[in-house]
């Protein structure tokens, strides 16, 4: 398997609270993983690991190696800025930049450093196509995103998110806000973008983790309790508290 | 069958004491807008007679004050207020906002719960023991800094003064600042708590840094809130006298420099109300500047208001 | 992805965090600074005779005496505020949260009390002192406990409205689910619910009181004599600093430090007491 991250004994606390207990993960490239478990299990902090976002909270420790291609993210030299440029995140519900349609998704561009006008149009089109929304606000571009639909707005943070060319796409309940329509369509659009990116999504739903994931991830109590591909995990988990889970006991 | 437990015995009692209360809680809170209207109107009163002496714009615009000769003009006045609250908000704006950033977005959880008492209790303090330091520490140092800044930048207009002391707008303006400055950071720091950690997110999760994330993301959210804290500052500064007296020099003269001294409304009314009785029209002269004080706060509020529900929907919409 | 400091968003980066540290080292600075001068310079002057006699003969040349006029006459003045500004703001603020919330009239009462907040002091005192000329009063206690009230209105209903406004709708609802009515449910649950916060804006309005000179300059005078009827003329801390401050004796604006601590350190235990009374009542309440 060509994996895109690894990581290797991972530990997360949150003060006292032992949140993530020596997960070990290989995350394959260009594929989609699904990180699944009761709520409270740990799979938002896994993620959060991803991109670095433990870094904003006071009292929260991150120990062990978490590897991007060869690079480990959490070494002292390395650039955050950077490992959030290249592993990317769309978040539980639409947080817009208060700014225009257009300017939310050549913000990215523009902080770094992208400022050419036809090239930052250039982009901000093609990744507002990428994203599936082209066609509804083309010619809406300079209205504020709050004009937008929730639904609307999910995929306006998915281009804002894709326009600064990551290599990963996080995920974390990405649908959960939204109504089914719009789930639907991120979740299309998810299908579409894993030719080009890594994608790793957290997820309640089931049937979502069903219905996307070509790669499985169960935690449970901070715990790393089974991984593979979605054909094994999902249909014959070899432990007996991913059973439960899927046969819906928790 | 028994519904109440109250000292009224029937359900009709209970609820005409219902009605009763609401009532006089309704008029209870037309008080404040009666007492505004009672001091507008009182305070007008009091004025009018000065206009058969000057007309309001020779009031307002004049520059001679001398009312045993019946000249009533309040210009040098309105201009050592504006000096001295435009200095105050010069001063302090920048460096609040900014330290209001620094304990919000950067500084630990900790050291923000352990300072925000400590900043409420700042915003307590009287303000003439401001005053007090303003004479012990800002009127001193006043005349060096002109002297530095001369020998850096040469004789700038705003700079030369032939004002050997301390007392100046600049020292009212500082000590005004230093004074606005714990109310100002207080509503701060409320209104960036107030932004949600998504919005942060949003920026940072496309690689910007932290301060990229503070100037796209949460300042252009905060800025209603910021524009009322520092509307909130302007008046407690505008309307401040005594620790505005102690230092600013009381010279009725206009100032063209920062290091002159000045003469606010406040101070003149506050000088001056013990002979106001024995000089014709002088009454008069002084309950208008106090109108206008009391007017220009009103402008303000309005004007604020305005401003605000342009702003917040401009953000929502 | 090695870190590159030059970059322009670093470089931007490091430059506000400075700006930022500085700004807020300055601004502790001048206000640290404050609390020295007012201590380096106060201390000295302080001794028991300030706090507990009246000036004597020649005070104010240096001679003997002490400050308990202004001290007891600020407490007198704040004090008297404090309770007139309680027995209208709280009606003011209970009418705002229970008979009329999120009404068009509500919403103009609250911008009439931001203008009044707004209002500086010497305005009060300027208006009270418009009525006691037309009525023939001299500068006396109770005009000055007046003028107060007026000042300390505004921030008292602030202060209530914020925390009544904070009750949770389900916590009302409660109440006349039960079949209360508007009246027993604020009893049972505005006033309870809000009584710490109502007790800190009590407080609250008593430092500004107690701080405050430029409404009681006119209204209150001052005078060397503890004052012993509302109709008596009073002085006050504030006043007594501003007013030896000014003096040519060196002894005598020594005094005036003096008095500015002492109404810093009431302050302080104003505050202080706020602090630990909120907390002592806010266990009966429902979060």
């Amino acid at each position: 398997m060509d994996s895109h991250i690894s990581i290797k004994d991972l530990n997360v606390y949150y003060g006292d609270n032992h949140a993530l207990k020596s997960v070990n993960l290989d995350i394959p490239r260009n594929q989609i993983t699904a990180i699944i478990g009761p709520s409270g299990c740990g799979k938002s902090t896994l993620l959060k690991t991803l991109n670095r976002f433990h870094d904003l909270v006071d009292d929260t420790r991150v120990e062990g190696e978490v590897r991007f291609d060869d690079i480990d993210i959490y070494a002292p030299d390395v650039d955050v800025t950077e490992v959030r440029t290249k592993i990317g995140l769309i978040a539980q519900r639409p947080y817009l930049l208060p700014m225009s349609i257009f300017d939310n998704v050549a913000f990215g561009l523009r902080i770094h450093h992208i400022t050419n006008r036809r090239e930052v149009k250039g982009q901000v089109e093609k990744y507002l196509q990428l994203a599936g929304l082209w066609d509804e606000v083309k010619d809406r571009l300079h209205e504020p995103a709050t004009s937008l639909s929730i639904g609307q707005q999910q995929r306006l943070c998915l281009a804002r998110g894709l326009a600064v060319e990551p290599e990963v796409l996080l995920g974390d309940e990405p649908t959960s806000a939204l109504d089914p329509i719009s789930a639907k369509n991120i979740e299309v659009s998810l299908q579409q973008l894993k030719s080009q990116y890594t994608i790793v999504i957290v997820t309640h739903v089931l049937r979502q983790a069903r219905r996307l994931a070509d790669h499985v991830v169960f935690m449970y109590l901070g715990e790393l309790v089974e991984a593979g591909p979605a054909s094994k995990v999902l249909k014959s988990p070899k432990d007996p508290r991913t059973k439960a889970y899927l046969s819906g006991e928790m | 069958m028994r519904l109440s437990q109250s000292n009224s015995r029937t359900p009709f009692g209970r609820i005409f004491n219902d009605k009763l209360a609401a009532r006089s809680f309704l008029l209870a809170a037309s008080f404040p807008l009666l007492v505004l209207l009672f001091m507008a109107g009182a305070l007008l009163l009091r004025t009018l007679p000065i206009f058969q002496f000057v007309t309001p714009w020779e009031f307002l615009t004049g520059d001679l004050w001398r009312p045993s000769q019946g000249e009533f003009g309040l210009s040098t006045f309105i201009s050592g207020t504006l000096w001295v609250t435009l200095l105050a908000l010069v001063v302090a704006v920048p460096p609040c906002i900014l330290t209001s950033i620094f304990l919000v977005e950067y500084a630990r959880r900790g050291t923000l719960r352990g300072l925000l008492p400590v900043i409420d209790l700042l915003a307590g303090i009287p303000s003439v023991v401001y005053g007090v330091w303003g004479v012990l520490v800002v009127v001193p140092l006043v005349p060096r800094l002109g002297q530095f800044l001369r020998s850096v930048f040469g004789d700038l207009p705003l700079l030369t003064s032939s004002n050997p002391t301390g007392f100046s707008i600049l020292a009212g303006g500082i000590v005004l600042a230093v004074m606005i400055s714990p109310i100002i950071v207080s509503i701060t720091i409320e209104v960036l708590r107030s932004i949600p950690q998504g919005v942060r997110e949003a920026a940072l999760a496309v690689g910007s840094t932290r301060w990229q994330a503070v100037k796209h993301a949460v300042l252009p959210n905060a800025l209603p809130g910021i524009i009322a804290a520092a509307v909130m500052g302007l008046s407690r500064a505008f309307g401040e006298t005594l620790a505005v007296m102690m230092v600013v020099g009381n010279t009725a003269a206009i100032p063209r420099s920062v290091f002159d001294p000045g003469y606010p409304l406040t101070a003149l009314i506050a000088n001056n109300y013990g002979e106001m009785m024995s000089i014709p029209r002088y009454d008069a002269a002084l309950m208008g500047a106090a109108l206008l004080l009391l007017v220009v706060v009103i402008v303000f509020n309005i004007l604020s208001a305005l401003v605000l529900a342009r702003v917040s929907q401009g953000a929502r919409s | 992805m090695k870190r590159r400091w030059w970059t322009l968003a670093h470089l931007e980066e490091t430059f506000f965090r400075l700006l930022m540290r500085i700004s807020a080292l300055v601004l502790v600075l001048a206000l640290a600074g404050i609390l020295l001068a007012v201590l380096i310079r106060g201390l000295p002057a302080m001794n028991l005779d300030m706090i507990t006699k009246v000036p004597e003969g020649g005070f104010y040349l240096g001679g003997g005496g002490g400050l308990l006029n202004a001290i007891l006459g600020s407490l007198y003045l704040a004090g008297g505020g404090t309770i007139l500004a309680f027995l209208i703001s709280l009606p003011i603020a209970m009418g705002l949260n229970v008979y009329a919330p999120s009404s068009r009239w509500a919403a103009f009462t609250r911008m009439t009390l931001d203008v009044l907040w707004g209002i500086p002091s010497l305005v009060y005192g300027a208006f009270i002192f418009l009525i006691m000329i037309s009525m023939g009063m001299r500068a006396s206690l109770g005009a000055g406990i007046l003028a107060l009230t007026l000042l300390q209105i505004p921030i008292m209903v602030r202060a209530m409205d914020e925390v009544m406004r904070l009750i949770p709708g389900g916590l009302k609802e409660a109440a006349y689910g039960l079949g209360a009515t508007r009246l027993e449910m604020a009893r049972a649950v505005v006033l309870r619910q809000a009584l710490p916060g109502i007790f800190t804006a009590v407080l609250l309005a008593f430092g500004r009181g107690i701080g405050d000179a430029a409404s009681v300059l006119f209204t209150a005078g001052f005078t060397d004599r503890i004052p012993t009827s509302l109709a008596s003329p009073a002085a006050s801390l504030p006043l007594a600093v501003f007013f030896q401050l000014s003096s040519p004796f060196p002894e005598v604006r020594a005094r005036g430090y003096a008095a500015a601590l002492i109404l810093t350190v009431l302050i302080l235990i104003v505050s202080g007491l706020s602090r630990a009374v909120a907390r002592r009542l806010s266990r009966n309440v429902v979060n």
